[in-house]
């Protein structure tokens, strides 16, 4: 978005991003940019670090209901088509039995029900992420190339209502950044 | 270290022996270069016993080739199966490689969730062999079909004759075990895999190998939302997977338990082939790692920790199978019934024309041989360790001969009893898919970071907490 600069001129950047060597730092300096009112903004790391998600004032994953949903689905799902090729498709009498022998139908549907689950856990989770995602602005960073290597970084966007290119460049300096650089949109 | 040098690691291999998962020396950015390296080594830099094994694995892979071609041309009679052994070295294989698979989800999920520390720099490793043993396992039923091009007949879909699969069958059961199993390792394994995708794409990110690698990390960033998101999926895959992994045994097992044949009518069967499984897994996965990390110099990632704890675990579960073949026996006799007896009579007592010595070479390999890991100088001899893997490794294959074709050969009725003998094609296809295997792990190791990079940056996360001055990091 379009963002004035010190000079008074208007310019596109997607953000400012602080550069960290070490990864309790980053979770401090996340942590004070939310306190100081950011909430645009995103800590890139090459693990995850607990508490830095709450840190950047992000709660919900929605991952584990999409999952508990998907879960519940594929089970009904592998039961009903063990009933429906038993009772209603191709009914067939096997040694006496009950066309709706419920028991042996329980390994089809524990097995439907991981199936569904697992797929939903990874695709909702891939979906939600925005992912696969060709571009994005942070890679524009040269330094950006070892976020996934040994470097932690914030990056607050210019969509906060709080942004300033200046002010949160001092801000960003003053949590003990090693660099404060500007991201291309 | 700068970015120019980046595969040249200045870390020194040191095993740091049997209390630690780390060597001393390494950083984040350290153990980036020693596993990301390996892939990026130029081709001819390959150790040599990579390529004498791929080679020699290569040449299995002809050789099943030619027998699936016979086969296909000739049907299944070109195998030593008759009647009344209809299920030979097939179902016996295929049990045997679905075991083997068993160990990387156990490693992955199942110790995930005990927080073992251990488990980090073989989980990709073991999820990868699992990958390969389940699509070994799964040509055998296939091709002993008779009509292999039909096996799809076996998925319930619609279709003209309006016939259905019976789901009240335990090999339409196997059928849903083995694809949600060889589905959820796959993903499993892939989502593992996205974090590092994205550390080897921006190694090298303008060669090809950096722009494949860029495509399959699928624009991942590392973001804290991201990570969030990604923790929770992976918490939850490690949950669904662990009873998967059970379940798929027992299932497995029920194709025998629940027959009425005299050796297989029995309650034990899930939880003894679970535990079998576990057993010949985690010997396979030592079978491979203790090569391969001598190969590789991966001493200080894949130390004598691991080893240890892995050696550990198979001996638990071999006590484990232990008790199943004990109980095997005490039901017969405890049973009184007399056709239950004579299977464990006719496993197990020296006579002319049965497969009584089967029986006594799979107790030496599954139960004496492995007693030898109660001492800790043998645990903690890599090779000694691996000397045992293989034993295993034959004894867990053996034991499947002497369920499944032992007890086929003679059931209640003397009229229909009939030895089985193995043809040449039984063996090549067996040892082909040992080549197919072979091959693919060897591809994934030189192709794929074979350890988890960012996993191995927590546990130095985690160790520079719990206040080991020794592995403080720095750039």
């Amino acid at each position: 978005m379009l963002t004035a600069t010190s000079t008074g001129q208007l310019e596109r950047v997607y953000g400012l991003m602080a550069e960290f060597d070490d990864p309790d730092v980053l979770l401090i300096a996340a942590r004070s940019a939310h306190a100081a009112g950011y909430r645009n903004m995103d800590a890139y790391s090459p693990m995850p670090i607990e508490g830095l998600a709450e840190a950047i004032g992000f709660r919900r994953t929605l991952v584990e209901r999409l999952v508990l949903v998907a879960g519940i689905l594929g089970g009904t799902g592998g039961f009903m088509l063990c009933w429906w090729m038993s009772v209603i498709a191709y009914p067939h009498i096997v040694a006496g039995r009950p066309l709706n022998s419920w028991p042996a139908y329980v390994p089809i549907t524990f097995e439907s029900m991981v199936l569904v689950a697992c797929l939903t856990a990874v695709i909702g989770m891939l979906a939600l992420n925005g992912m696969p995602q060709p571009y994005h602005p942070v890679f524009n960073v040269k330094e950006f190339e070892r976020a996934s290597r040994d470097r932690f970084f914030l990056c607050i966007e210019s969509t906060d209502p709080k942004f300033s290119l200046d002010r949160t460049r001092e801000f960003l300096e003053s949590l003990g950044a090693m660099e404060v650089v500007k991201v291309e949109p | 270290m700068t970015p120019e040098d980046r595969d040249a690691t200045s870390t020194a291999t040191i095993d740091p022996g049997p209390d630690k998962v780390i060597g001393p020396g390494h950083d984040y950015g350290t153990v980036s270069d020693k596993i990301g390296g390996v892939v990026y080594r130029p081709l001819l830099k390959t150790p040599p016993q990579l390529f004498i094994g791929f080679g020699i694995a290569f040449l299995l892979v002809n050789l099943l080739m030619v027998a699936v071609s016979w086969l296909f041309i000739r049907g299944v009679g070109v195998w030593g199966i008759v009647i009344p052994v209809a299920w030979g070295f097939a179902i016996v294989n295929f049990v045997w490689w679905i075991g083997i698979g068993h160990a990387g989800t156990l490693i992955s999920a199942i110790l995930l969730l005990l927080k073992q520390d251990w488990r980090t720099s073989i989980n990709r490793f073991s999820e990868a062999m699992t990958l390969f043993a389940v699509a070994c396992a799964g040509m055998f039923p296939i091709l002993h079909l008779g009509r292999p091009w039909l096996a799809y007949w076996l998925l319930p879909y619609p279709n003209t004759m309006w016939l259905w699969p019976q789901p009240r069958s335990p090999l339409i059961w196997d059928v849903f075990a083995v694809s949600t199993y060889a589905t959820v390792s796959f993903i499993f394994w892939f989502t593992g895999l996205i974090p590092d995708f994205a550390t080897m794409r921006d190694k090298r990110p303008a060669t090809l190998p950096g722009k494949i690698f860029g495509m399959l990390a699928m624009g991942w960033r590392g973001s804290a939302r991201h990570w969030a998101r990604y923790q929770k999926a992976y918490l939850l895959l490690a949950g669904l997977s662990t009873p998967l992994v059970v379940s798929v045994h027992s299932v497995v097992s029920f194709d025998f338990a629940v027959a009425i044949l005299p050796g297989w009518h029995t309650t034990i069967f899930p939880p003894y082939f679970v535990a079998g499984a576990i057993y010949s897994g985690f010997a396979m996965v030592l079978t491979l790692a203790i090569p391969v990390r001598r190969w590789y110099h991966l001493e200080d990632l894949i130390t004598m920790r691991h080893i240890e704890c892995m050696a550990k675990v198979m001996l638990g579960t071999g006590l484990i199978v232990a008790y199943g073949y004990a109980m095997e026996a005490f039901m017969a006799w405890y049973s009184g019934d007399q056709y239950e007896r004579y299977a464990f009579f006719n496993r197990t007592m020296p006579q002319q024309g049965t497969y009584w010595w089967t029986y006594w070479l799979l107790i030496l390999c599954n139960i004496l041989i492995p007693q030898l890991l109660w001492w800790r100088r043998v645990r903690l001899h890599a090779w000694s360790v691996f000397a045992v893997s293989l034993v295993v490794n034959v004894g867990m294959w053996l034991e499947r001969f002497v369920i499944v074709v032992t007890s086929l050969t003679r059931d209640f009725v003397p009229s229909s009893w009939g030895m089985y003998y193995p043809t040449v094609w039984d063996w090549s296809t067996f040892a082909g898919t040992i080549g197919v295997f072979l091959a693919l792990m060897f591809l994934f190791i030189r192709g794929i970071p074979a350890i988890s990079i960012f996993e191995m940056r927590e546990v130095l996360h985690d160790e520079k907490h719990s206040g080991d001055p020794s592995h403080a990091h720095g750039d």
